[in-house]
């Protein structure tokens, strides 16, 4: 176990250097000078020198790339142009939103899609497995902020049962009201990805001989399908959760803008439309973060479900 | 075909032109699955739609009129007008025309591109195999819409640098869909024997690897198709997408988002179309899917 944890460690850094520098060099790949791009035609030269040297920009490339880098590993993501605030406050100021919104998403979606791929895995090719497939099809075709819309109206506009507006504050009661409707829009669509994965799981384990085995010697159906085969379908289902994650973080980007609900998303559409370039850098920074962490706690995950994997 | 029995004619029956055989193989797999036929349709009834747009839309899709702002759908306009007062239906086709340009060009590029890393990093293997599906993966994780704004944003929204956004965030499925078969075919004989008689190394990929490939890169290029017109819609969202006035639907979206309380369908219609072309795709391309490889079956 802990020659594999360490790999994992190893790979996971990697992966935050390689995905650090790739953000360095978007931002830096921007057509023109950002300090005029800020600052707007009309600035001095002597306005842009300052905010030149105030971004760092006027130092080499090699030199911005440790001063980046060094920076991002110790959390000083520079400060907001347009707030004036360091970067990593506001970031984190926001953070515990979205975090809410895409861990009850997926559980919604795991509570319903798990359930739902086992049922027509083992009513394969019946009415009800098409119903599942063709739905969970559906599913996965929404648009998030397609998804949004339409509860928004049924549920908040024709039926005024929630608020337009999620923004919680206080009670739980408040908190439900404004959790509800993101969290389903985007645990339906999570629901449909689970759905698939953990059907065609199950097919391919339900054909194994292990399960033939358990139930000739007379293990109940319930418990083959719940114990033997559902643990073994595990692993490609938690790979799938585990990349899902990524895409849902991307998603609740649109959600939140729909249900005009604080987080990243909100933080990251106002960097991109005010130009706020040490924002959008931190901003990136802690999309790497999070991706890195969800695949390390995803290879984890494989090492508690499959002892095998462990000693790999 | 059946030249009476000549002995040509009996040739051409026992191998079949390559031709002949991708069109009576591509059949069998629509065949299998009836769902693929029913996308197949729906989404060729878009592109017709899209390619007639002039002549279908009753409209000009950016004519204002801001009398007739707001309307509910009517028997002149159909689908109703926006706070312009410009027909819905018209700026609806001409949308789909930016959305299937944006898809297919991006998609189609993804798919050469990607294809061509995958085939070259399965072909040589070692380092440079290891390296670049590493990157692959890194890219891969990274929440694509995320990097489409990013992208979009620093190159500025115009067509040209949607596609561009879209093309990169697509490359790495289609690497890692190209690379696996590539390692399994590069084993078989017959590449053994191509190498045997002095082929080059493009020759093999090209002519005698790439065939064996290229119906798994073709249905996950539906897929894809399907992913890159939601990816679209998403950037235009949220402003981001081609320039307004030209109609696009996610830009019809963001538009009917601001009169969601009054006029609900401004938003709603668009959104129904995005997401009836992209389940179209779906199907298409999850029949297809199963059809080619029955183990695969319902992997998303």
């Amino acid at each position: 176990m802990t020659t594999f944890l360490i790999r994992r460690l190893a790979f996971a850094w990697v992966t935050l250097f390689a995905v650090l520098t790739l953000v360095f060099v978007l931002v830096r790949i921007v057509p023109g000078d950002p300090a005029q791009l800020i600052l707007g035609d009309q600035a001095s030269r002597e306005a842009i020198d300052a905010l030149r040297q105030r971004l760092g920009l006027d130092l080499p490339l090699s030199k911005q790339y440790t001063v980046f880098l060094l920076g991002a590993l110790r959390g000083d993501w520079g400060v907001s142009m347009v707030s004036g605030q360091p970067v990593i406050r506001e970031v984190l100021r926001v953070l515990p939103w979205t975090i809410e919104l895409t861990l009850v998403s997926l559980v919604i979606g795991i509570l319903l899609g798990v359930p739902a791929g086992v049922y027509a895995a083992i009513h394969r090719n019946r009415f009800v497995d098409y119903a599942v497939r063709i739905s969970s099809l559906l599913g996965l075709s929404f648009p998030p902020f397609v998804s949004a819309i339409i509860l928004l109206l049924v549920f908040a506009i024709a039926l005024p049962w929630f608020p337009v507006i999620s923004a919680r504050s206080g009670s739980v009661m408040a908190w439900y009201q404004s959790i509800t409707l993101p969290a389903i829009s985007l645990g339906l669509i999570s629901a449909a990805y689970v759905t698939r994965v953990t059907r065609s799981a199950m097919l391919e384990v339900l054909s194994e001989d292990y399960v033939r085995t358990a139930r000739a010697k007379g293990v109940p159906w319930n418990v083959v399908i719940w114990r033997h085969a559902l643990r073994n379908a595990l692993i490609p289902i938690i790979t799938v959760v585990g990349l899902y994650l990524g895409i849902l973080i991307g998603n609740s980007v649109l959600t939140e803008i729909v249900f005009s609900r604080p987080g990243l998303g909100k933080l990251l559409i106002g960097a991109l439309n005010q130009r706020d370039y040490p924002m959008l850098q931190g901003m990136m920074v802690i999309y790497t973060l999070i991706v890195v962490l969800v695949n390390l706690l995803t290879d984890l995950a494989y090492g508690f479900v499959d002892p095998r994997v462990k000693l790999k | 075909m059946n030249a009476a029995g000549s002995s040509e004619g009996a040739l051409r029956t026992a191998a079949p032109s390559p031709f002949a055989y991708f069109a009576s193989a591509t059949l069998k797999a629509f065949n299998t699955n009836k769902t693929s036929w029913i996308g197949l349709v729906v989404f060729l009834i878009v592109v017709v739609a899209a390619i007639l747009a002039p002549v279908l839309a009753p409209f000009d899709p950016n004519d204002q009129n801001i009398l007739e702002k707001l309307r509910a759908p009517t028997l002149e306009h159909w689908l109703g007008t926006d706070s312009f007062g410009r027909d819905t239906l018209s700026r609806l086709v001409f949308g789909a025309r930016i959305s299937l340009i944006i898809g297919v060009v991006s998609t189609l590029a993804a798919m050469v591109i990607g294809t061509a890393i995958g085939m070259l990093a399965g072909w040589h293997g070692g380092r440079l195999d290891t390296v670049t599906m590493q990157a692959m993966d890194v890219l891969l994780a990274f929440p694509s819409l995320i990097l489409g704004l990013i992208l979009v944003a620093m190159l500025g929204p115009s067509m040209v640098n949607i596609i561009i956004a879209i093309a990169l965030t697509s490359i790495p499925p289609f690497a890692r869909i190209a690379r696996a078969p590539t390692i399994a075919v590069k084993e078989r004989e017959f590449v053994d024997a191509g190498r045997a008689l002095g082929y080059s190394d493009t020759r093999l990929l090209v002519v005698h690897i790439l065939p064996n490939i290229l119906p798994e890169i073709l249905v996950m290029g539906s897929l894809w198709l399907a992913n890159a017109i939601r990816t679209e819609a998403s950037l235009a969202f949220v402003g981001l997408g081609v320039k307004p006035p030209t109609a696009t639907w996610g830009g019809m979206i963001r538009e009917g988002f601001e009169n969601i309380l009054d006029s609900y369908w401004l938003a709603l219609v668009p959104g129904v179309a995005i997401l009836f072309v992209i389940f179209a795709l779906n199907l298409l391309g999850d029949g297809l899917r199963d059809a080619i490889d029955p183990k695969l079956k319902g992997e998303t």
